[in-house]
């Protein structure tokens, strides 16, 4: 299946990859031709069968009690931001 | 025989005998590196403070009669996808370069704990996605039995460090086959544990339902003793199971007399090395002797495996990868005017070629009106691919293919063609898929002297029977006793 140069756009914008033209053109080459070779599962019967969303096998304990521990402070937690004010993340302003 | 060339049991004998310190051996590992890292290229970073000062820890440890467990003193190094606290962490991507964790991943607070000195992080595809190292952000890594070639991947730093005698034992993690592959492009062993059995708390995600740590080692013993140490339930991880770990050295030297070992014929696929495909028939051959049965059996769905992974684990990466948007850590787009340009130049200025497509055919796959043609019908045949294995299991305790269709191949021969690099994993990943523990061990070279490696896989959390099958064959065989051909310019 081949992916058009305007589709590879669409993802790209939910992904939230700036792509440059260049990227976009070997993409749509390079996923079309993934997208042909994974095609072979439409020919696989599924009928009744459930998807297995996950590897996790029966009997995984789930969540753990909820009960209050430690967490990284401040400090911490703000030692790789690239751009921070006092105890915040720094952004480009987002209302006018 | 220099200190590098012992296994982790050999130099834990020793330090517990007192012939050595582990001080002593931090130094040899760290000696080594200096004399093979430039051509091998297997470390991003070594953390010689941090593992001499834990390898002072141990040694008064020892000299107190007080060691944290067997291994206590024996270096180590981990792949760059564990979050190690106050050492640099990066996945192998430049969107992490500078990222110092604040914290352990659950597996390096328990190496810390069990008093491993850890020597350094080690070169991957970035997160994971790869075949050979290439797609690493900052270099490839080159294969000690050959330095032109690749030493396998995602893991293939650990992979090279091991071979290489960089380091006593590594941690590797595998989605597809990220352990297994490289451990088989190496002569060395590796383990993918059952998914569930190792904490994935602090690993950098790549794929959340197929991964999983495990250790490579260049002895099947050693590959035990180190999977203990890693193995059980943690509380930080909601998928780590809550399920008895056993003694994995206890039943190592039982040996195979009376088991069922199944040979899948769709394993023996096209375009498959011939020297590949006798040397794992020759190794079917010797568990026959060893007293073994060998049953031939079948996979039918295996071969869409490849298809069903190509759509599930770039979809989970997509998602996944969605945290690195240029705001908490990591790297940011400078000059961006808003939010949503910030996102996107930080996206494409930090993610390389592999992972970037790797997002691109995830997104597309989850996207408004291709999710149940790609990915609900991707988990599907994944319920398919479980299930053959699950009748396979009623009828054999193991089952015996080769790790990767072919030798190591050269560094640059498939970079150019993503297809090409992912048919590398597709004896290795229906394993990941259903959930399986797996393993590679050697089982021979070629003529012209490159590593083969066979693949065990066993029913789940069953890892006690694969490590005893291994060893059996191990103990038959010198494989892993042989050396990579490196040169090393002698500084002593």
């Amino acid at each position: 299946m081949a992916l058009t140069l305007e589709q590879v756009r669409h993802v790209a914008g939910l992904a939230r990859l700036a792509l440059t033209p260049d990227e976009e053109q070997r993409f749509s080459t390079q996923l079309s031709a993934i997208l042909d070779a994974v095609a072979e599962l439409e020919g696989v019967d599924t009928a009744g069968v459930e998807p297995t969303l996950h590897a996790a096998l029966a009997g995984a304990p789930g969540v753990r009690p909820d009960q209050p521990r430690p967490s990284l402070g401040p400090e911490a937690a703000l030692a790789n931001a690239p751009a921070r004010v006092d105890t915040r993340f720094a952004v480009p302003k987002i209302i006018e | 025989m220099e200190l590098t060339e012992l296994s982790m049991l050999q130099l834990s004998a020793r330090l517990a005998a007192g012939e050595t310190s582990s001080v002593e051996a931090t130094r040899a590992s760290l000696r080594r590196i200096e004399q093979v890292d430039p051509q091998v290229r297997a470390y991003l970073r070594t953390d010689p403070q941090g593992a001499l000062a834990a390898a002072e820890a141990s040694d008064a440890r020892r000299r107190a009669g007080n060691p944290a467990g067997p291994l206590d003193g024996v270096p180590i190094a981990l792949k760059d996808i564990f979050c190690t606290r106050g050492l640099e962490t990066t996945s192998g991507s430049k969107i992490l370069q500078g990222f110092i964790p604040p914290y352990d991943a659950t597996v390096v607070t328990r190496l810390r704990e069990a008093g491993l000195p850890i020597l350094g992080k080690l070169n991957q595809d970035e997160f994971a996605m790869g075949s050979s190292t290439e797609s690493s952000a900052f270099h490839p890594t080159h294969n000690p039995w050959d330095l032109s070639r690749t030493p396998g991947g995602s893991s293939g730093g650990s992979s090279a460090a091991v071979a290489a005698r960089e380091a006593f034992g590594a941690l590797g993690t595998d989605t597809g086959g990220s352990i297994r592959q490289p451990a088989a492009l190496t002569n060395t062993v590796g383990l993918k544990p059952t998914y569930g059995r190792v904490s994935r708390y602090g690993v950098i995600a790549f794929a959340s339902s197929l991964d999983q740590v495990g250790p490579m080692t260049r002895t099947v013993a050693d590959c035990a003793a180190l999977l203990q140490l890693i193995c059980g339930r943690d509380p930080l991880d909601a998928t780590s199971a809550p399920v008895e770990v056993p003694d994995f050295g206890q039943e190592l030297e039982g040996g195979v007399k009376g088991m069922k070992l199944g040979l899948p014929r769709e394993y023996f696929v096209e375009g498959m090395d011939p020297e590949v495909a006798a040397s794992v028939r020759a190794a079917a051959e010797s568990y026959r002797k060893l007293g073994a049965e060998i049953v031939d059996i079948s996979l039918p769905h295996s071969r869409h495996a490849l298809a069903a992974y190509y759509l599930i684990a770039p979809a989970e990466a997509s998602s996944n990868l969605a945290r690195y948007d240029g705001i908490r850590f990591g790297l940011r787009a400078k000059g961006a005017h808003s939010l949503g340009e910030l996102y996107s130049q930080t996206r494409d200025q930090g993610f390389g070629a592999e992972v970037k497509r790797r997002i691109m055919l995830g997104t597309y796959a989850l996207s408004a009106g291709y999710y149940d043609a790609y990915y609900l019908k991707a988990q599907k045949v994944r319920t398919l691919i479980r299930g053959d294995f699950d009748r396979a299991f009623a009828q054999v305790d193991a089952i015996l293919s080769p790790t990767a269709p072919t030798p190591a191949f050269k560094l640059g021969e498939k970079s150019g063609d993503p297809l090409a690099m992912y048919l590398m994993d597709v004896l290795t990943l229906p394993c990941n898929l259903a959930g399986l523990p797996g393993m590679s061990i050697p089982c021979g070279f070629t003529r012209s002297g490159l590593p083969i490696g066979l693949q065990l896989l066993g029913r789940h959390f069953d890892e006690a029977r694969l490590l005893r099958i291994a060893r059996a064959f191990e103990r038959e065989h010198d494989f892993s006793a042989r050396r990579p051909p490196l040169e090393v310019a002698d500084a002593a």
